[in-house]
């Protein structure tokens, strides 16, 4: 047994330092690459309020362009390959320069994108209830001012990007919007929910009117599983907020 | 004085043996442009920029954290019109004259120039454009994010291509790619870029 800790030990300091110094070697193994996450329900699960052939190109094509390259950039450094690719969007300055932007748009794409399909289902809409429900209530005064709040700063978010609801390190609830494919955790916020406001997210059915691609989304939101991301935050600023090594070994 | 759109150069449908579609232009042109006039001129109202030439308005709001709203909206204003110009009917081709000679000199070739161009309109990450400029009297080729131009890095456009997906998600839906070597295939058109090079000497 003592055998077993110490040589699992010298695996991890192993891995911290790989993981520090990100040597370039060609990769072993694509193990540790990232996979397409299959779409939970069908293109057309969520028409009218987003139509399928949106669905299959966001998934099929962008989402999948996002994975390509960050899989180019993963394997150009396999140590990278040790961290879960939220840890290295948490940690982007501790990323190899050369392929820090490639993690931060394509890395940020590819977790964007794989929570966007879940916070989303077939007759979804309604409203969030439990302690989600109590806390929009005394963040926002109401649910609906909360969402008169997200789609305003859906709108004004100018150009490409996205809009969310994350909690802070003291586990209150905000919304705020980033510019491309900037997830929360690079700035020490976690993701709650998100809704994606490039335009390739609405262009087929909604072109121009971003506005109402806003209010029609509410349709097909998954309240359980925006929910469940809500309580997991609450364990996640208490355990990670004040870490401050990432190390492999954590992810 | 508020400011308008100009009009476009051609016919709405004019480009559509060359993969624009009317469509596009009902939605860009018609949409898309004409909403950054309406909301650049509802910005500036009884200030003093809008009285000024739009050029100032966008060099002097550039970069100024209160005026976001106004430089984006009269930046895109501008760099519409001057895409609209970028492009004409059976355009594409190879440049001529002076152009061509400064391509050769400046950027080793005509084949040279249209795989930077490719890069560059390829690699800009979400919404923006790629240029054609000229920058202390050299060409070069770059691209800028959401609505910013080349005008407020003091560097004088020739030509541009707007790469936000809603210049191209109608007729090419995610394949920038195609819509970019489209455009320098059938549309571009290189007498803008020499004439704007031309009153530039
Ligand atoms: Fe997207
Ligand atoms: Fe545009």
């Amino acid at each position: 047994m003592k055998k077993f800790v110490q040589s699992l030990m010298s695996g991890l300091a192993i891995a911290l330092i790989t993981s520090m110094v990100f040597t370039a070697f060609p990769a072993t193994s694509s193990a540790a690459l990232v996979q397409l996450p299959p779409l939970p329900y069908d293109y057309a699960a969520l028409a009218p309020s987003i139509d399928a052939e949106t669905m299959q190109l966001h998934h099929d094509k962008h989402h999948a362009g996002y994975i390509t390259n960050l899989n180019a950039a993963l394997e150009k450094y396999p140590a990278l390959q040790n961290q879960s690719v939220e840890s290295l969007l948490q940690n982007l300055d501790q990323v190899p320069e050369d392929v820090r932007k490639a993690i931060q748009n394509n890395g940020g794409g590819h977790v964007n994108h794989s929570m966007f399909w879940t916070i989303m289902k077939p007759d979804g809409g309604g409203q969030p209830t439990g302690t989600l429900a109590t806390a929009i209530q005394s963040t926002f005064g109401s649910y609906e001012a909360f969402q008169e709040k997200f789609e305003k700063a859906g709108l004004s978010q100018f150009g490409s990007g996205w809009v969310w609801l994350v909690t802070n390190p003291q586990n209150q609830l905000q919304i705020i919007s980033t510019a491309n494919q900037d997830n929360p955790l690079m700035q020490g916020l976690y993701p709650i929910m998100g809704n994606d406001v490039w335009e390739h997210a609405y262009y087929l059915t909604y072109r121009n009117r971003r506005a109402d691609y806003l209010k029609g989304w509410w349709n097909v939101a998954n309240w359980d599983e925006i929910e469940k991301r809500f309580v997991s935050s609450a364990n996640y600023s208490s355990a990670n907020y004040n870490s401050v090594n990432y190390s492999s070994a954590n992810y | 004085m508020a400011f308008t759109q100009s009009p476009l150069p051609y016919d709405p449908g004019a480009l559509e043996a060359h993969n624009m579609s009317a469509r596009t232009f009902e939605f860009h042109y018609g949409k898309h442009h004409a909403a950054y006039v309406t909301n650049l001129n509802n910005l500036v109202k009884d200030t003093p920029m809008a009285d000024m030439p739009i050029e100032e308005v966008i060099k002097t709001s550039f970069g100024d954290a209160d005026k976001v709203g106004i430089f984006n909206n009269a930046a895109q204003v501008w760099n519409h019109t001057f895409f609209w110009s970028s492009m004409k009917p059976d355009g594409g081709g190879t440049p001529t004259g002076d152009l061509a000679a400064k391509i050769d000199s400046d950027l080793g070739g005509f084949d040279k120039l249209k795989e930077a161009f490719k890069t560059a309109a390829a690699t800009q990450f979400g919404s923006g454009w790629a240029w054609l400029v000229l920058d202390n009297g050299a060409l070069k080729v770059t691209k800028t994010g959401n609505a910013e131009n080349p005008l407020v890095h003091g560097q004088t456009p020739l030509l541009t291509l707007d790469v936000w997906e809603h210049a191209y998600y109608v007729d090419f839906q995610n394949r920038r790619p195609d819509f970019i070597s489209n455009y320098l295939d059938q549309l571009v058109n290189w007498d803008f870029a020499a004439q704007n090079l031309a009153a530039c000497s």
